[in-house]
């Protein structure tokens, strides 16, 4: 319990931090044997020895501060971090939840078994079932905390890798002295639409660019909140006079549009970004020219 | 997480999220019964737009899909519920460019000439029901004058 002050740690806790205090050593000795240290130090053993000592002593101190069943108790901070590189190292190797947290039930028994050979042999028989029960629950908190940050490892790379997906998915790319074309790909949602905008805008400055082409080729679905703000982009496009070109309308998506009522209205739009290209080329008086035709103009 | 196509499903949708899985569900079940690249992409797009009024107008519920047989002809029902605040005024509601919050206004009435059945209910304070269904290879619907 955490209100429990350090006088008032019964008995059986007691004895268990002096026991892990004691037998540190032997018992990172043979936890350098288990499957779960033997699996992620694969280089050393010494290097197993050491990190379970590592965690043997944060197990002693959390005993100290009477809060074996807190799994936010201030002992295990100093193991929190490499608890977790352990946790990752074996859910990397293809181990379910589950199976690691099994691996690490393994770790209690070989703790247990010096735990009572180290007892004095005089020992109440009602003593020595409390030191083993309360040793099992601060094993089983240590299991919560591997958990617990792996846990919150996950959800961290799933924040970063939202963060990412928005940087990503929005390039600006420059066609020509003065165009610059967005591919949008997926879905548009608030966050993701904001970005596109932004970037647009910013590059349409850097760029100089006249004329700007949104490509939806990689957008599977037009509706009308997609519409609005592929609008609202092309305003804002125009309000700095460049003019938007929307290229990569699928007949599917075109037949939907006309269903669903939605009128890009005054945009230009093109079937493909090749016809966007030309359009534009077009409309800045650049002709493409094949070597050898007499400098006849293909679009 | 994958839901069979040709069964019975319930989605919730709750957020941004969800109605991402609802386009995906909705174009993979379509896609089983056999309907075209455009049938296809015109559910979906209705799907799109009742599942965002079903979240941003009430407040979050769910859709059910249910494969449909009628004959030969394959068709799919999809069911939108909501517990929110309801529509007072469904007809000003169907009608394009109506809208009670910053869109187009166009979702409503837009889904409607989406699909070939379409019907809604809305209880003022208790929820609205919207039931759309598509069937594979019938042309569209006539357009209704007004």
């Amino acid at each position: 319990m955490p209100e429990q002050a350090e006088g008032t740690a019964g008995a059986p806790t007691r004895e268990v931090r002096d026991f892990l205090r004691r037998r540190g050593e032997q018992i990172a000795q043979r936890w350098a044997d288990e499957p779960l240290f033997r699996a992620v130090f694969t280089v050393s053993r010494d290097e197993a020895v050491e990190a379970g000592k590592a965690v043997v002593d944060a197990l002693a101190q959390v005993a100290d501060a009477a809060r074996v069943e807190d799994p936010d108790a201030a002992g295990f901070t100093a193991v929190r971090e490499q608890l977790a590189r352990m946790g990752a190292a074996r859910s990397r190797a293809g181990l379910s939840t589950a199976q690691v947290s099994s691996e690490l039930a393994a770790l209690r028994p070989p703790v247990e078994n010096l735990l009572v050979a180290d007892l004095p042999e005089d020992a109440a028989v009602e003593h020595v079932r409390s030191c083993v029960t309360t040793l099992n629950v601060l094993m089983g908190t240590l299991r919560v905390v591997v958990m617990q940050t792996a846990l919150s490892e996950g959800q961290a790379l799933i924040d970063r890798q939202r963060l990412q997906l928005l940087e990503v998915a929005t390039p600006v790319i420059k066609l020509w002295d003065g165009i610059v074309a967005v591919p949008l790909i997926g879905t548009l949602d608030s966050a993701r639409s904001q970005v596109v905008m932004e970037t647009l805008l910013e590059s349409i400055v850097e760029q100089q660019a006249r004329y700007a082409i949104l490509d939806i080729t990689g957008v599977p679905t037009v509706d009308s909140l997609v519409a609005q703000h592929l609008m609202k982009t092309v305003a804002a496009a125009r309000l700095m006079g460049a003019e938007c070109i929307v290229s990569g309308i699928r007949p599917a998506i075109a037949q939907t549009m006309v269903h669903l009522g939605l009128d890009l209205g005054t945009v230009v739009t093109r079937a493909s970004l090749a016809d966007a290209l030309g359009y534009v080329l077009h409309q800045l008086g650049v002709g493409i020219v094949t070597p050898g035709t007499n400098g006849s103009v293909a679009r | 997480m994958h839901t069979a196509a040709g069964s019975q499903a319930r989605l919730p949708i709750r957020s941004d999220m969800d109605l991402v899985w609802v386009r995906q569900h909705v174009r993979q079940a379509a896609a089983q019964l056999g309907f075209g690249l455009v049938d296809q992409t015109k559910l979906v797009t209705a799907a799109s737009e009742l599942a965002r009024n079903t979240l941003v107008y009430g407040g979050g519920g769910t859709m059910e899909t249910e494969p449909l047989v009628e004959g030969t002809t394959h068709g799919l029902r999809l069911t939108f519920s909501d517990e929110g605040p309801g529509i007072p005024d469904l007809e000003q509601a169907l009608s394009d460019g109506f809208t009670s919050g910053g869109g187009l206004g166009m979702g409503l009435g837009g889904a409607r000439r989406l699909v070939h059945e379409f019907g809604i209910e809305s209880t003022p304070g208790a929820g609205t029901t919207v039931r759309v269904t598509s069937w594979v290879g019938r042309p569209p619907r006539p357009r209704e004058e007004s």
